[in-house]
Formats: structure tokens, C-alpha cells, sequence
């Protein structure tokens, strides 16, 4: 079971996307608040690029050996009393998932925010097997809600304006005085947290994703602002951790290290307000916890990327920063892209686990302005790896026709210099004296994408090569 | 076409042999004659003998030889661009070839066409060999040559050397003039309030920033302001501005919208693509804003009508 997928649909998507008022006025928020944070706390501290080049030698060395420290990992927890379960898939990891929570009779589970959960559709298998799940990150609550899916992957209700979450608030809670005052976040705030109050203490399960699972002592960490991760993860009986596999960090120094560029990278604060370590289940003599503690362990399709040329992008520790930094994500936002992941990292890591047959539109639609590797904390190349799949979609023919031939009859010219020299010099003359009067085009045959939106400007007529032919032969009339 | 061949014979017979490829670095020494452009922190020419040793002797008088890799689009599309750059070059002292030339490869690379690319990359290689730099007035074509020719030759052990080498002497016109030949500033006039884009592979493959900022300052007459988010992408994207038309759209109007805001009367840039997209937006928006690579502005050649504008010079 994997979350649906309109990215085929991406163009579709993008253009309801570009009319929906709404929408663009949200995105304005990505557009500059996050921007701003992250570079104020990037400059603040001397350190931030060398700790950039240490995060991203951390990650590579663990998915040097990902088989070892996952070993080491699973050693861990059992001997702490936990219970690792490898998914290969996203079915296996829902199965494994309703099965604990059949078995332990769980009527109501809550969730903290977690990527991977929503990669393998875990609320749809767990509401299947008849368990209520409440999402309790206060986005993804308003989201769940509106039976949406997240935008973003740290910020999931991005796409929404304040008056969204307070419509959907009065239409939701209607056992509320219908009178009260929701006017701003903090009212809006406290409500769903006395709401979600009741839903933490009666849940049988909690379920939480992990940004670090340490090899070392069988940890697992997450890191939220909002504190709810906390009380999903000690006040039900049962705690399920689901993590994708590379999440492992070698010690808890590493995990430390990463962390230094992760909440600044992400929203540029220092630190994410609660760093939650939880390693087994309740011991003898704590206060609370779990009585059980399981980590289900989700490969769909990570294994396959190790070795290739998309390994870089399971550095990935999911901040976010990518998105916030793209134009395109910033004109059609996170749900135009179809899928679970976003952004430039989505564009590298949808069709990395669901094919680029797929995901094509993603790696190609990006200006490759490089923004996006220019803040990310872990320094992967993006552009260059949705240049690799734009490869691999060339390799299986899977662009448009009309590309193709576009690209086949350009790339015959331009290996043949004099033959291209002859004939961009006439048809440049000819276009320069066509459009000279008005110095551009408004409609030019084939080329609809342009404009359609802007004008083509007038070539001056006569190339650089011509002209210059020319000045170089009158120079050395005048030498001789 | 015998005339083309005849060119093409002329443009490599005048090149030193490969072996006297030599080398630039920064540092005072020799001053090169530079009639018109001021010219601050100078350059020197060392060469390695064929021992291996570095020497400044009379080698250090020859001018710079310089290829120009004037990029497809200014080629065809604004030819009056690369007259600049050879005038800047020029000017600072350089010698200029223009070796026969058709596209540095980038729209096949970007397109997953990887053997097209190699291919194209190969004839630039070929082509531009034997000179001491590669310059381009372009951040996105010299990116292309100087970051992504070695990438794609990582694999191949005959031609990886020679591709980081070309990498090596490759450049973008102002941040040559600025950083390796020393130039400080320009002599020209241009009576303008100006706002100036970042191209998105000038500024983060090659690191052009304040170098056009301290050239464009130089320039008599002419007034900077800044506009808002100059350093995010214009939404040309090469193909991705047809191939994506209404995403690059809704990007170039929100730059438009920021270029309308500086209050400049002229817009630069130094990439054609970008400029030609900003100026077909806001040419097709009815904004009188005058459009023009930057390279126009410092070599003070500003006749021609800026790019989208009617042959009178009206906007």
C-alpha cells in the first residue's frame, strides 16, 4: 500500500494550483518568512558550512555501511526490550503495524507527524482494520480534518490561511459554543489542543515516524515544536516507531551533529523545541512509558537506490529546506507534485521509489536554479540528480515525442558547425528583418510555450559568427 | 561555404601550439597597454618551461589569449552582446578568437541527452583548444563548461584531464575581467537608474555577484538599486520555460512585479536567456523597462534597442 499519486498529472495539478487564490496568498508566507530565518541562523553561527560538510560525511558513512549499523540498531533495542520488525515494502510495514495493534485490541491510536506513514498509507490500513487514528501535529491535525494530505514536509497545512483552519474548525467541532472567538492562532491553538487532550489520553497505541534511530544505544529520536510527539509516544500502552532505514545515525554525537544544522535548516531556529530520545519500553522502576516498544523498519525501495547514482539522496534528513528555497514550489506548492515528498527532494526521491515512468514530470520540472543545494544541510547535489533521472527517462524514450525530435534535429545541427553557421545565418536574417519594426514576436510557430505567455524578443539579424567573419577579414584587408 | 572553411583555418592557425598553453594568476607585475579601460590589480602571465618550472621572463609581456565562447544565444539572437565582450576584452588587454562555434552542449545535458552532450562538449574542447582562457558572457554556458564538462567525463579516463583543464580556463566574462585580469572599472556613461538579476548559474556555479556591482558602479551616469529577491531564479530555465510555460510564467511575472518595484528604468543581466525571458514578460505586460546584457553597458556600446524593443529605440 503506498499513498496515492496524481504526479502524472503533475501540469494539471500546477495549473489549478496557479488559479487557486487561496493557495498563492499561503505560499506567500514559504516565499520569505522561512528564507529569511534560515539564512539568520545559518549566519549566526561560523561553523554552520563545516557542520554542513560534517552532517553530510556522517550520512554518507552510514549509508556506506546502512547493513551494519541497522544490525547494530536491531542488537540494541531487543536487548532494551524493543522489537524490530524490516518492512520491505509499505504493505509489509502496514501489515506488520495492524497486526501489533490487532493484537493488543487498540481502538484508537494516536500519531505524531511522520513522512513515512503517510509514504505507506499507514491511516488508511490502520482505519481498514477498524482503529481510529488521530493525528495530533496540530497541521497535520487540520489536515486530517480536511482529508487532505500535507504540502510540505515539516509545515504539512502550509497550503492553508488562518480563516481555512478556523472554517474548518467551527464546521468540525460543532459540540463548541458556535459564538466563540477563533480569530488567531493562539485561540485556535488551545482548541485543538483541549481537543486532542481527551484523544492522547484514551489512545491504546502511539505511533511516531524518527529523524534519528542511533545504532549505538537502540535509540530512536524525533524532534517537534509542539510537544505532542512526547505525549503520543509515553501515555499509550503500545509505541510503534516507524522510520525508513536510513534514518540510522552511528552515536548519539552523530545524531547531535546532524541536529545542529536540521532545525536551522528547517526553520532556523537553534533547536526544535522537544528532542524526545525514547529507547525500549517502560523498565522496572520508571514513572512511564510504553509496555511495549516496537521500531518497524520500512525499505520500499531504498535499498535499490544505495550503489547508484540516487544513493546521495538518502542523506536526506527531511528539513524541508529544499522546498523553501524553490521557485516552482514556491508558484504551484507541495500538492501539485502528486505525491508524499515535495519540492526538489521529492522530485529526486518519487521517481526513485515509485518509477520515473511516474514521477517524470517532477526532475524536469525545476529550473535547476540550485537553490535548493545551496541550502540543503547535507549538501545533496539535487539538480544534478533530477538530471539523472531526466537521463534515465531519456534512456526508455519516455519524453514527449515532439521533444525527442525537437532534440534530435537541434543536436544534428550543432555537431555540424558550418552547416548550422549557414543556417542560423539566413534564417536569423530573415527573422531579424520579420520582426524588426516592432522589435518582437507575439506568436511564433512551435515555440506556443513561450508565447503563450511572453514575448519572443527579435533576433538583431546576422549572427555574432557572420559579423565577426566579416570584421576579421577587413582587418586584415587594412594589415596587408 | 569555401569562405566559411577559409575562416575556420584562420581562427586556429593563429593559435600557439598547445604545449604553450600558459597560465594566469593574480598578482602585480606587468602592466598590459589598456587604452581606454582602467585597469587596477594586474595580471601576469607565467608560463611552465618544458622543465617544469614557472618563469615570469619575457613571457610575462604577451597579452592573454582569449577564446570566446559567445554562446548560441548571442550568436543568433543578439550578436551586439559578444561585440561588447570582445571590446571588453580588448580593451583589457586580451587577444580574442573567436574559434567556429555552434552550442556548449547545456540544452542536451539538461535534457538527459547525455552522448548529445558529450558529443557538442568534445567539438567545444576541440575547437577552444590552445588558447589560454575561455570566456563566455554567459554565468550559465561558462557554468556549463567550467562545473558540468569534467561530470561528464568522470568516467573516462582519455578525456577526464582535459576536461578539468578546460574547466580550468573556462570563465564568465565579468568575473574574468574583474578577478583574473584585475580591471576595476570601465569607461563608460550610461545615464540610467539600473536594477541588475543574479542569473541563477552565474551567481551559484560561478560566483558572479559583486563583480558587476563594482564594474557597473564605474560606469558614469548610472545609478544601482537593487530589487527585491535579485538572487531568485527568473523562470527561463532553458527548455523549462516552454516545456513548463505557465509555472515560468507565474515565476518571470512575480520577477517582473519585482523589477517594477526598484523603480529602475533599465534592467541587465548577463545571461541572454534570463534577459530574453524578462523582457518578452514584460515587454507582452506593456512596462517600459529597457532590457540589456550587461556587457553592453560596460563596453559602452548601448545603440543597438534593447532586447524586445521596437527597431526606433522606443519602448
Amino acid at each position: 500500500m503506498t499513498a496515492p499519486m496524481t504526479s502524472p498529472q503533475f501540469k494539471d495539478n500546477a495549473h489549478r494550483a496557479l488559479g487557486d487564490a487561496q493557495l498563492q496568498k499561503a505560499l506567500g508566507n514559504v516565499r520569505h518568512a522561512v528564507i529569511e530565518r534560515r539564512a539568520a541562523a545559518a549566519a549566526a553561527l561560523p561553523e554552520f558550512e563545516a557542520l554542513r560538510d560534517q552532517a553530510r560525511d556522517i550520512r554518507d558513512h552510514v549509508l556506506q555501511h546502512l547493513d551494519i549499523y541497522l544490525e547494530e540498531y536491531e542488537r540494541k533495542v531487543t536487548a532494551a526490550g524493543g522489537h524490530v520488525h524490516f518492512a520491505r515494502t509499505g504493505d509489509e510495514a502496514c501489515r506488520i503495524i495492524t497486526g501489533i495493534a490487532r493484537r493488543r485490541g487498540a481502538k484508537s491510536v494516536t500519531k505524531g507527524k511522520s513522512m513515512v506513514s503517510e509514504e505507506i498509507g499507514l491511516n488508511g490500513a490502520l482505519e481498514r482494520a477498524g482503529v481510529e487514528v488521530i493525528e495530533t501535529d496540530l497541521g497535520e491535525y487540520i489536515i486530517q480534518l480536511r482529508g487532505e494530505t500535507p504540502s510540505h514536509i515539516i509545515m504539512p497545512a502550509v497550503h492553508l490561511n488562518q480563516e481555512d483552519v478556523e472554517q474548518e474548525f467551527r464546521k468540525r467541532h460543532t459540540h463548541l459554543d458556535a459564538g466563540r472567538n477563533l480569530e488567531d492562532a493562539e485561540t485556535l491553538l488551545a482548541e485543538a489542543r483541549g481537543i486532542l487532550r481527551q484523544k492522547f489520553l484514551a489512545a491504546d497505541m502511539g505511533i511516531t515516524g524518527a529523524n534519528f534511530l542511533v545504532a549505538e544505544t537502540g535509540t530512536s529520536i524525533i524532534v517537534t515544536n509542539e510537544g505532542n510527539g512526547d505525549l503520543t509516544q509515553t501515555l499509550p500502552k503500545v509505541h510503534v516507531v516507524v522510520a525508513s532505514i536510513e534514518k540510522i545515525a552511528p552515536t548519539l554525537e552523530d545524531a547531535a551533529a546532524i541536529m545542529r544544522v536540521l532545525a536551522r535548516s528547517a526553520t532556523g531556529q537553534d533547536m526544535s523545541v522537544y528532542t524526545t530520545l525514547s529507547t525500549g519500553p517502560r523498565r522496572p522502576g520508571d514513572v512511564d512509558g510504553p509496555e511495549e516498544y516496537h521500531v518497524v523498519l520500512v525499505d520500499n525501495g531504498r535499498s535499490a537506490m544505495l550503489g547508484t547514482e540516487f544513493q546521495d539522496m538518502l542523506r536526506c534528513i527531511r528539513c524541508g529546506a529544499c522546498m523553501n528555497h524553490c521557485p516552482v514550489y514556491h508558484a504551484v506548492g507541495g500538492h501539485a507534485y502528486g505525491w508524499v515528498y515535495p519540492g526538489p527532494m521529492g522530485a529526486v526521491l518519487t521517481p526513485s521509489l515509485m518509477g520515473v515512468d511516474k514521477g517524470g514530470h517532477l526532475p524536469n520540472a525545476s529550473t535547476f536554479c540550485g537553490r535548493c543545494e545551496d541550502a540543503c544541510p547535507v549538501r545533496i547535489p539535487l539538480p544534478k540528480l533530477m538530471r539523472h533521472w531526466r537521463e534515465r527517462e531519456f534512456e526508455r524514450h519516455l519524453a514527449p515525442v515532439r521533444v525527442r525530435a525537437g532534440l534530435s534535429l537541434w543536436g544534428f545541427f550543432a555537431r555540424r558547425p558550418l552547416l548550422y553557421r549557414l543556417g542560423t545565418s539566413i534564417a536569423m536574417r530573415a527573422m531579424g528583418w520579420l520582426g524588426r519594426k516592432r522589435g518582437h514576436f507575439a506568436r511564433v510557430p512551435f515555440a506556443g510555450g513561450w508565447t503563450s505567455y511572453r514575448d519572443f524578443p527579435t533576433p538583431q539579424g546576422g549572427t555574432f559568427q557572420a559579423q565577426w567573419k566579416k570584421r576579421e577579414k577587413g582587418r586584415q584587408g587594412i594589415s596587408r | 561555404m569555401l569562405l566559411f572553411i577559409g575562416s575556420f583555418n584562420l581562427y586556429h592557425t593563429s593559435l600557439p601550439p598547445a604545449s604553450t598553453i600558459s597560465r594566469m594568476e593574480r598578482g602585480a607585475a606587468e602592466t598590459y597597454f589598456c587604452p581606454v579601460v582602467r585597469v587596477g590589480n594586474l595580471a601576469t602571465v607565467e608560463q611552465d618551461d618544458k622543465d617544469g618550472r614557472i618563469t615570469t621572463g619575457n613571457q610575462g609581456q604577451r597579452r592573454p589569449r582569449v577564446a570566446l565562447l559567445v554562446t548560441c544565444l548571442v550568436d543568433l539572437m543578439r550578436p551586439s552582446v559578444g561585440f561588447a565582450a570582445v571590446k571588453l576584452l580588448e580593451e583589457a588587454g586580451c587577444d580574442v578568437v573567436v574559434p567556429s562555434q555552434t552550442c556548449c552542449g547545456q540544452p542536451a545535458y539538461n535534457s538527459g541527452n547525455r552522448a548529445t552532450a558529450r558529443a557538442l562538449a568534445l567539438q567545444v574542447m576541440d575547437r577552444f583548444s590552445g588558447v589560454d582562457y575561455v570566456v563566455a558572457p554567459s554565468g550559465s554556458c561558462a557554468g556549463m563548461a567550467a562545473r558540468h564538462y569534467p561530470e561528464l567525463f568522470t568516467h573516462d579516463p582519455n578525456l577526464a584531464v582535459r576536461a578539468r583543464a578546460f574547466a580550468d580556463k573556462t570563465h564568465e566574462l565579468v568575473s574574468f575581467l574583474t578577478d583574473i585580469l584585475g580591471v576595476t572599472s570601465v569607461s563608460a556613461t550610461f545615464e540610467h537608474t539600473v536594477t541588475y538579476h543574479d542569473s541563477c548559474a552565474g551567481l551559484r556555479e560561478m560566483h558572479v555577484k559583486r563583480q558587476p556591482r563594482t564594474l557597473l558602479e564605474s560606469v558614469e551616469g548610472l545609478k544601482l538599486v537593487e530589487m527585491k529577491d535579485a538572487e531568485v531564479c527568473c523562470g527561463f530555465g532553458g527548455t523549462f520555460a516552454t516545456k513548463y510555460g505557465e509555472i515560468s510564467d507565474a515565476i518571470v511575472s512575480e520577477k517582473a512585479r519585482n523589477i517594477d518595484s526598484s523603480k529602475a528604468d533599465v534592467l541587465l543581466a548577463g545571461d541572454l536567456g534570463c534577459l530574453m525571458n524578462m523582457a518578452g514578460k514584460l515587454s507582452r505586460q506593456g512596462r517600459k523597462m529597457e532590457v540589456r546584457h550587461i556587457a553592453e553597458v560596460l563596453a559602452d556600446m548601448t545603440d543597438a534597442p534593447a532586447i524586445a524593443a521596437p527597431e526606433d529605440g522606443s519602448i
